[in-house]
């Protein structure tokens, strides 16, 4: 038919292989918007009228944005952002004001930043920064009006706040912050739109009384509500290739080889798996993005087999893998603080403890294993410690010998076992041993 | 030039001659003038009544000014008093009331008080020296001068707006005979003004003229005297002291114009001045008095007395700074035929003048407003007035009234704009001038001045002016203004949404009727009276404290507006707003004076000002808001804050508004308590009647809700809380669910029961509940786990490890694969995170201990209805 067309479907295949990998990368890194937030509609038309509202007729709002991590808090206001925006009318008007609790960990950053994301401060100078222990708030955040008439809320441009980690700032001293900023919103002063983005349920707890009357008491909850089916209709939609790829017959091989990978047993199996432990989207992605670093070349979609693999690596014991790379004293030392934990029902233990349980396993059993001196018992114990395999109790002090402070084994029996079954080359006898009810 | 305010030096006060009158019933004797003798200064200064003068006050930098009146004396000559009338310095008019002012103050500005109540009689210890007031028109702009010793009135001060004052309440009476007599020429303003006051002869204005004199002595003095004065070579010693003083204003403003005209010009066009008697025109080239543009600034002479300069509308050097001025030439009758020539010109450049007109208009309302009003005045004086001037006469004016709203920036366009004008009429000058001098007739009809405009270039002046820096613009920042206006509701419901806003302030406030009366007859009292109190207010969140004061003070302030009773300052603040309590100082200063100062010294300062005695002082009404806040360990700034009002000077009411009843006695030692007082006051939340009525009255007849649906929002929040802020919260709510529902057409459009309903569940609901019904599998069998555990313990508390085994038994029973300790671990973070659960930090790993946020049941409930 067209030249193009015939053009198209002859790409080679490693330019297909590298576009598909940036677009998916993208997606799983980036955190690219999707066009629609799925399933959270109601959401995002409530967020999206207020955020309007507030750029458009200037009314004072405030917001909280409350879901687990990963349920897509974030991404549901970035996406009601990004469609405000595209409104000229709010465009024109709307001021954003994004911090978050982590970085603006006191109020007087917190208004610095305010006053940098304003562009205030080529106004106020340096006086923000020689004598920021002078009061602001009036300057900043009620200087708006100060200059005009009551009458104003319609004159001067509305501000979106955005505290991210929303629960963070009521630590502040007071919570002056946000008393001053629901204070506005609350007032006919400079229309505001305070959005807090947290994951914490009890947060309105937080608020001491004055700042909770001043807070509306909007909340947007995000729970993940979704079943499995929609969990697997996401990961489909996520791998798919969008229509728009250049090289339609390799974006229709690739769609139709997710299809049949979804449907598969297995990775259904795995999917499910992980799905009841989360329905975190960053878990996913995560788990998305190691099947994704295996296409290649000469492979160039993902099997079913890839994406075990990477559910294996995402769910295998961390703790457990580290047993692995332990020294077979060492690995000896921890089965002999297991049979301490057994016999004194989690008592903590000191090294000379588990030195003495080690010898009397020596002594009994052991064909395979002879002693060590105890400069070298004390050098893998103390290996373990910087492992935070055992930790110390928290009343010992540091005062007390090395041999005799008290530790606690930062380990459950199952993990051990998991460690044991795999270690590569474990003498039979420490396995024995292990499995032994007492030592 | 600093005053030398405080009589460090011994001085001396005595009348001056034998008393004028006796008067009998009050025993007192009228004298003609003071004499102050102050050591070390060979003079003594004389003062005599009409005459200004500075007297002592708090502030040592800014003496108080006033016009003495009457000077009197009683029979034993212990007592000498003066009656005066007092003038406000700019930094005693409070700040909020500056804002009336429409533009930015003049450091020397001083406003004629016709405040009442205020001790008019002054003892006369008290003055310090004579002062030098100028009264300037309203739209004549300051003279840029520096000089400390002379004032400016443009506007009267009665402490609720400020008036144009009439000239002749400022000067008329310091006025001597003409000085238009003594000068055969036509002077400009200035050198009237200190004509006069040199041939009063007071040794007070010797004194001051003298030592400026010695300040401004130039090289290029003897030149500048023969121009001023071609016809008379005799000058007494006053005219030279008053034209050096004239030369010196002269420069100064000279140089403002050249700031305010934007290019350079090469041929600036400069204007003289001359009686109208053509003899006098022939000379005009040797030695004219040129008038300078900063005569322009005591143009406001009684026009009788004054011979105005008149100067054409096309003048360039003028024109930025005198809009006064520019605007005279179309309203004079054309009596020179030379005139109509400039009046055809005229009416040729008028469309781009008109164009430029109905620009500028359009872009300020309140110019055209005053322009026109002007133009109305304009017309009471001559009916002359051609259509041509009526566009130019906007044009003129709408610059000049940009300047005194201060708003830089736009007039920076404008004089761009208008160089450009300018320099097409400039053409026109040179063209009139070619044919003969130009002459006008001034508003009064009885003295006849003309003027005559020669361009000349003057370099020589032009060196003397050095560049005065702008004065900074006063850095506050601010949110720019939109650039798109709000959008108005476009139906009920978002009207009734506007109207719900905790922010709209409603036109009175129901159901706090008790609260409003006591605070109010409190305050009024005390206002009455003269006298201080404190007053403490309580109540929880939402109950219209605030308003309830805020209210009052609005109402207060109107009746002091409609004199009937006495004015006072409002300050209010607020302990949430401060970083530190004792910030409250510094606030409580900036408010009352204007003054920036460090917390240590502002309590100095305010601890002075309550303490002392002074002359003209007003009742402040303190409001501090959560007054909790501003608890220090010593409770200094709360121990001031009642203290000062008990000072019987201080005419101090402070009203305190915090949460608890019991403040007082919880957190006060009893010093400060015992000061506090009794007056308590405390605000019961509201019930679900008067939730009802709040809603009603902010609705004012729009008709959006059903009765039902409110009565349920007021009677759940009046059981929850009698929070009215969360109570219209709801309603808000409700009217966006409201509308978003409205898409079935049988809806009546009005909130319903089923909308406040949503609106309730959605603001009160735990989301607990609904979290543990979303989580994922894992975390639910966690959670489930957690309270086996607990049961299995009999404790409210586990470790992670014992909870991870009853959950591998769950996993199990359940059929799925049990997952690992990892994986154990981010499940209960998870839910840790989300605050259903209670952990220890996460580097503890398993031994970290577990409890529930939640309570079992509401756990078990959940996890049952799933």
């Amino acid at each position: 038919m067209s030249k193009r067309k015939v053009k198209d479907v002859h790409r080679p295949i490693g330019e297909c292989i590298t576009q598909v990998q940036q677009i998916l990368r993208e997606r799983f890194c980036h955190q690219q918007l999707p066009d629609r937030p799925e399933g959270l509609e109601a959401q995002y038309k409530h967020l999206l009228e207020l955020l309007r509202r507030s750029a458009i007729q200037g009314e004072s709002n405030s917001v909280l944005i409350v879901g687990p991590r990963g349920a897509g808090k974030t991404m549901l206001l970035q996406c009601v952002l990004r469609d405000l925006l595209q409104e000229k009318e709010a465009q024109k008007n709307l001021l954003q004001v994004h911090l978050n609790g982590l970085l603006q960990t006191d109020d007087r950053i917190a208004l610095k930043e305010i006053t940098r994301q304003l562009n205030l401060e080529n106004v106020v100078g340096d006086k923000v920064f020689v004598s920021v222990q002078t009061e602001y708030y009036e300057q900043i955040l009620e200087n708006k009006t100060a200059e005009k008439s009551p009458g104003d809320r319609s004159s001067s441009r509305p501000v979106l706040f955005v505290l991210d980690e929303f629960d963070l700032f009521a630590h502040h001293k007071n919570q002056t912050l946000l008393y001053n900023l629901f204070d506005v919103s609350q007032s006919a002063q400079t229309p505001v739109a305070v959005v807090g983005v947290t994951c914490r349920l009890d947060v309105l707890e937080l608020l001491e009384k004055r700042v909770k009357s001043r807070f509306s008491h909007r909340q947007i909850h995000l729970l993940s509500s979704f079943g499995f089916s929609e969990y697997l209709q996401t990961v489909r939609t996520q791998l798919s290739l969008p229509d728009d790829f250049t090289d339609r017959g390799f974006a229709q091989d690739w769609n139709s080889s997710i299809q049949t990978l979804c449907e598969d047993k297995s990775v259904e199996e795995a999917l499910q798996r992980h799905f009841n432990s989360s329905k975190d989207f960053r878990s996913l992605h995560m788990l998305l993005m190691l099947c994704l670093s295996r296409v290649s070349v000469s492979k160039p979609s993902i099997k079913p087999a890839d994406l075990l693999d990477a559910s294996r690596l995402c769910l295998c014991d961390a703790k457990a893998n580290m047993l692995h790379g332990l020294s077979i004293l060492e690995l000896c030392l921890i089965i002999a603080m297991k049979h301490l934990n057994d016999v004194y029902e989690g008592e903590p233990f000191n090294l000379q403890m588990v030195h003495n349980e080690f010898k009397k396993f020596l002594q009994r059993k052991s064909n395979s294993m002879y002693n060590f001196e105890q400069p070298v018992v004390m050098k893998a114990f103390e290996h373990l410690q910087q492992l935070e395999l055992i930790r110390p109790v928290d009343g010992s002090s540091a005062k007390t010998q090395r041999e005799f402070q008290l530790m606690r084994l930062m380990l459950d029996h199952s993990q051990i076992m998991e460690a044991l079954q795999k270690y590569p080359q474990c003498p039979t006898d420490v396995k024995q041993w292990a499995m032994s009810a007492f030592g | 030039m600093k005053y030398f305010t405080r009589p460090r030096v011994k001085r001396e006060y005595r009348w001056r001659g034998k008393p004028l009158s006796f008067n009998r019933k009050l025993k007192t004797y009228d004298y003609g003038s003071l004499v102050i003798s102050v050591e070390g200064l060979p003079r003594p200064t004389i003062i005599i009544p009409e005459q200004h003068i500075l007297i002592e006050g708090d502030d040592e930098d800014n003496p108080y000014v006033a016009k003495v009146i009457r000077l009197f004396g009683d029979e034993s000559g212990e007592q000498m008093k003066a009656v005066v009338q007092w003038f406000v310095r700019v930094s005693e008019v409070p700040l909020s009331k500056l804002k009336l002012l429409g533009r930015e103050p003049h450091p020397q500005e001083i406003f004629h008080y016709q405040g009442r109540i205020c001790d008019d009689e002054v003892n006369v210890e008290s003055i310090l020296r004579p002062v030098q007031v100028k009264h300037l028109d309203s739209a004549t702009p300051f003279p840029n001068s520096d000089d400390k010793d002379t004032m400016y009135v443009k506007l009267s001060w009665d402490s609720k707006a400020f008036r144009v004052v009439d000239s002749a309440l400022v000067e008329s009476a310091c006025e001597p005979a003409s000085p238009s007599s003594q000068l055969p020429h036509a002077v400009s303003g200035v050198e009237t003004e200190s004509l006069h006051s040199a041939t009063k002869l007071s040794a007070s204005k010797c004194l001051s003229t003298k030592r400026r004199n010695l300040a401004t002595r130039t090289p290029g003095v003897c030149k500048k005297l023969e121009l001023h004065t071609p016809e008379k070579k005799s000058i007494i010693g006053e005219d030279v002291v008053s034209q050096l003083l004239d030369k010196e204003l002269d420069s100064k403003v000279m140089l403002a114009h050249r700031l305010s005209s934007s290019p350079p010009q090469p041929h600036p066009v400069t204007h003289r001045l001359t009686p109208i008697n053509k003899a006098h025109r022939s000379p005009v080239t040797q030695g004219t008095i040129r008038l300078k543009p900063s005569t322009i600034a005591l143009n406001r002479l009684p026009p009788s007395k004054m011979n105005r300069p008149l100067l054409s509308a096309r003048e360039n050097s003028t024109r930025a700074t005198n809009p006064s001025q520019r605007k005279e030439p179309q309203t004079i009758k054309d009596e020179d035929p030379a005139l109509d020539v400039i009046a055809e010109e005229d009416s040729k450049s008028s469309p781009v003048l008109l164009v430029a007109a109905t620009l500028r208009s359009s872009q300020r309302k309140s110019a055209l407003l005053v322009s026109s009003r002007i133009r109305k005045q304009l017309n009471l004086l001559d009916n002359q007035q051609d259509l041509n001037s009526d566009g130019e006469d906007e044009d003129e004016f709408v610059p000049s009234q940009k300047e005194l709203n201060g708003c830089s920036e736009e007039d920076e366009d404008d004089g761009e704009e208008e160089a450009g004008l300018d320099s097409e009429e400039e053409i026109l000058v040179k063209k009139g001038r070619g044919t003969t001098a130009v002459f006008r007739t001034p508003r009064s009809k009885q003295k006849t001045h003309s003027l005559t405009r020669t361009p000349r270039k003057n370099p020589n002046k032009k060196q003397i002016m050095p560049g005065t820096p702008r004065t900074p613009h006063q850095a506050t920042p601010s949110i720019p203004c939109r650039s798109l206006p709000t959008r108005q509701p476009a139906n009920i419901l978002e009207e009734a949404r506007a109207r719900l806003h905790v922010s709209s302030v409603p036109e009175s406030l129901p159901c706090r009727e008790q609260e409003f009366q006591d605070i109010y007859s409190f305050v009024e009292s005390k206002i009455i009276d003269g006298t201080g109190g404190c007053m403490y207010i309580s109540g929880v969140p939402g109950t219209g404290k605030t308003a309830t004061v805020h209210e009052v003070m609005r109402c207060l302030q109107h009746a002091a507006d409609v004199d009937e009773i006495p004015t006072f300052h409002f300050i209010e603040i607020n302990g949430m707003k401060m970083t530190d309590p004792h910030q409250a100082y510094v606030q409580i200063l900036q408010n009352l004076t204007g003054q920036k100062a460090t917390p240590d010294h502002a309590a100095a300062l305010l601890d002075k000002r309550f303490n002392n005695p002074a002359p003209r002082k007003q009742t402040t009404v303190l409001l501090v808001d959560e007054l909790d806040l501003l608890w220090t360990r010593k409770q200094n700034v709360m121990y001031n804050l009642f203290d000062w009002p008990t000072q019987r000077h201080a005419r101090l009411v402070v009203l305190t508004i915090a949460n608890t009843m019991d403040l007082p006695e919880r957190i006060m030692i009893n010093r400060v308590a015992s000061r506090l007082g009794l007056t308590r006051m405390s605000f019961q939340p509201y019930s679900f009647k008067q939730l009802q009525q709040i809603i009603m009255s902010r609705l004012n007849k729009v008709k959006a809700f059903e009765e039902d649906a409110l009565q349920l929002v007021s009677r759940k929040v009046a059981a929850l809380s009698g929070d009215a802020r969360r109570c219209l919260d709801i309603c808000r709510r409700a009217t966006e669910i409201c509308e978003h529902s409205t898409t079935n057409p049988s809806a009546t459009g009005l909130v319903g029961m089923s909308h406040v309903m949503e609106a309730l569940n959605e603001m009160f609901s735990s989301a607990y509940i609904t979290a543990i019904k979303c989580a994922s599998m894992q975390e639910q069998l966690f959670l489930r786990a957690v309270i086996a555990e607990f049961r299995r313990l009999g404790l409210e508390e586990a470790t992670f490890q014992q909870v991870f085994v009853q959950h591998q038994a769950l996993c199990r029973l359940e059929g799925l694969q049990p997952i690992s300790v990892s994986e154990g671990l981010a499940v209960c973070q998870r839910l840790g995170a989300c605050r259903l659960l209670l952990l220890e930090p996460s580097r503890l790993g398993v031994l970290q201990r577990v409890r529930l946020n939640v309570s079992q049941d509401d756990v078990l409930y959940a996890l049952k209805a799933d």
